[in-house]
């Protein structure tokens, strides 16, 4: 930038800008008539789904009450988001950020038109979980052997035969299950991870009838070629319609490789309010990408996904006052002067 | 389709000039030569060092001829030093500078904020420097503001950005940067932008200059890398804030870009983990936290 005198004091404020939304723009009404030939090979229209209640939580420093999980829930709910992430169904000895999770299933407004998936890693879990009320379960496998161990304690294998518990139960009652791949860009102890074998794990998973599969980089250390490659060997088994992506932050690369799956015909994003969730295995480095900033780039796009940036900015804003931390989001961070609304 | 990349990016270090400049803290002299010296390291091939500007504008670059002469010069690394006019760019010739920028912008009301006159007359000022420079066979860099927005006129038009690196390429400059001033662009306004841009200046002599401030620098990076853009500026660190939106960020961290280009496969020279120690050292010297991603993981691991 050039030289900039005192008169910049006098110029619009932030505030003003924000107003006119200048730059939080609404999502686009229709489809821009004159599609550059880049933008027409995106997506017409992405489905977000927010996992700041799960991911985002149950990776806080922070414990959070049962009643600012429900009230941050339900302010989600009327963003216009399709699917938000609640809970996980897994034994409170292991995760015990999540173990008000029959209290949080059961006190949730639930929106006609949102899903609210919970994890289940396994048949008691899954049983839990419907007995408290949920309509739709994730599974979480793994690319690498390594990860499995000493996340879940078993084998690639052995986590597949008990999703196969959980896919059988869920078909039998008609529960949807989407099936997660962590590591798929890399692993935090086996360094590299194959994009074969991404595919391997993925094809499991979708062949035991989970619906949808995010590829998810767990640790964050993913570019836009390491993300293309993956995804054209993903594609070879799955189709394009059921794959979401799952990007970690960690390294700023998230948007970059979000926008290199959707160039590729990936249609869905997970994402977590606010960035939501650092890294466990990187003390003080980041984790998710924020929705609100996947939401800017978006919109920017005239891609339409049915959510309102400045209702996701305020829920942001009350989930990180109440875990008195800094939103992790750029776009919140610029539209308010301290990162916190007026 | 994703398409092609370029093999090779020349990545230019704004850190020193663009990235101080907008820092809360002044930096002392000698801390300035220091991260300069460790920069030339690193094997960035371009480092802008500081700005020969009056001080009474701009106190942070107000030792700009101690600096010059300060650094050591290294052969094969260009330090390009802004010269917003004649009286500049006479100042950094005699302190030894061997390249020079100049100033544009893409908005009236930016230019008038900013420099106190129109684009047009921005452009004259710019010519007297262009004369000069030809004479004195210096290369010019031009840059131009506000290409995805301005902060007083809110959106730019993609043709206004066109007529005015068209002018200033015609003018002389070697290479025009097209700055997002103030981060609110995406990659679907840097495609349209560039697009418009492309029909004026040949790709070759095109340069981006993206801001951070609403997290979509590396994704706009990439858009126009795939149009064929190959010269990316970026600030050690991510230095430099954003004047326009207290408290936010500015600069894309040299860091993150050089990350995400070695996970292309494009060549770009630089050793990441040399930059991420000069980073280090300059936060220290500050006393802030880095803004790049890439080192804040690093570190902990």
């Amino acid at each position: 930038m050039g030289t900039v005198p005192s008169a910049l004091k006098h110029c619009l404020s932030y505030q003003h800008l924000l107003k006119e939304q200048l730059w939080i723009a609404e999502p686009p009404a229709a489809a821009h008539p004159a599609q550059e030939p880049q933008a027409s090979g995106l997506p017409e229209y992405i489905k977000i789904v927010e996992v700041g209640p799960r991911d985002g939580l149950q990776n806080e420093k922070v414990i959070v009450p049962t009643d600012i999980k429900i009230e941050l829930i339900n302010q989600l709910s009327k963003t216009g988001l399709p699917a938000i992430e609640v809970t996980s169904f897994v034994s409170s000895k292991w995760v015990p950020q999540m173990a008000d999770h029959k209290e949080v299933m059961r006190g949730i407004e639930r929106h006609p038109g949102v899903q609210y998936p919970v994890l289940t890693p396994n048949l008691q879990g899954f049983h839990s979980a419907i007995a408290a009320g949920a309509t739709e379960v994730s599974v979480f496998g793994a690319a690498s052997e390594s990860f499995s161990k000493m996340n879940i304690n078993c084998s690639i294998e052995e986590s597949i035969e008990r999703f196969e518990e959980v896919t059988k139960s869920a078909r039998n009652m008609n529960i949807p299950v989407r099936g997660y791949v962590s590591c798929a860009l890399g692993c935090p102890y086996e360094g590299n991870v194959v994009p074969d074998k991404v595919a391997e794990v993925s094809k499991r998973l979708y062949s035991m009838g989970c619906y949808e599969i995010s590829l998810g980089d767990t640790i964050g250390v993913g570019t836009p070629g390491s993300m293309k490659k993956m995804l054209e060997a993903v594609m070879k088994e799955i189709p394009l319609s059921a794959l979401a992506v799952h990007c970690h932050d960690t390294y700023g690369q998230a948007l970059a490789n979000i926008l290199t799956a959707m160039q590729m015909g990936v249609a869905v994003v997970d994402s977590s309010v606010a960035g939501l969730g650092g890294c466990p295995y990187a003390k003080g480095a980041t984790g998710n990408v924020a929705t609100e900033d996947v939401l800017y780039m978006l919109n920017g796009l005239g891609i339409n996904t049915g959510v309102n940036l400045c209702a996701v900015m305020e829920a942001g804003n009350f989930i990180c006052r109440a875990l008195n931390k800094k939103t992790n989001s750029k776009v919140a961070q610029a539209s308010f002067s301290t990162g916190n609304i007026n | 389709a994703t398409g092609a990349y370029p093999k090779r990016v020349k990545v230019v270090e704004v850190g020193p000039r663009d990235g101080l400049q907008n820092e809360k803290n002044v930096v002392p002299t000698p801390v300035k030569i220091n991260l300069i010296n460790m920069l030339s390291e690193t094997g960035l091939q371009v480092i802008e060092a500081t700005s020969f500007v009056s001080p009474k504008w701009v106190p942070q670059m107000a030792d700009h001829t101690e600096v010059m002469q300060g650094i050591n010069k290294l052969p094969g690394i260009s330090y390009p030093v802004l010269t917003p006019n004649l009286r500049g760019f006479q100042a950094a010739v005699a302190a030894g500078a061997k390249e020079v920028s100049v100033f544009g912008a893409a908005s009236e009301l930016f230019t008038q904020k900013n420099i106190n006159c129109s684009i047009e007359e921005s452009l004259e000022r710019f010519d007297e420097v262009m004369k000069a420079a030809r004479e004195t066979n210096i290369p010019v860099r031009g840059y131009v503001s506000c290409v995805l927005g301005c902060p007083y006129e809110g959106k730019i038009s993609a043709a206004k950005v066109a007529e005015v690196s068209k002018k200033m390429y015609s003018m002389g400059c070697y290479e025009i940067s097209l700055g997002d001033t103030i981060g609110v662009g995406t990659p679907g306004s840097m495609w349209e932008m560039l697009a418009a841009v492309m029909k004026e200046v040949p790709v070759g002599a095109l340069a981006v200059h993206c801001h951070d401030t609403y997290g979509q620098a590396l994704a706009n990076i990439l858009v126009a890398l795939q149009m064929g853009v190959s010269v990316v500026d970026a600030s050690v660190a991510g230095l430099g804030g954003c004047p326009y939106a207290q408290g936010a960020s500015g600069n894309v961290a040299t860091e993150d870009l050089v990350y995400m280009l070695n996970g292309l496969g494009i060549h770009t020279g630089v050793d990441l983990q040399k930059l991420m120690d000069t980073g280090t050292f300059i936060c220290n010297a500050l006393n802030r936290k880095t803004n790049s991603k890439v080192s804040q993981a690093c570190c902990r691991l």
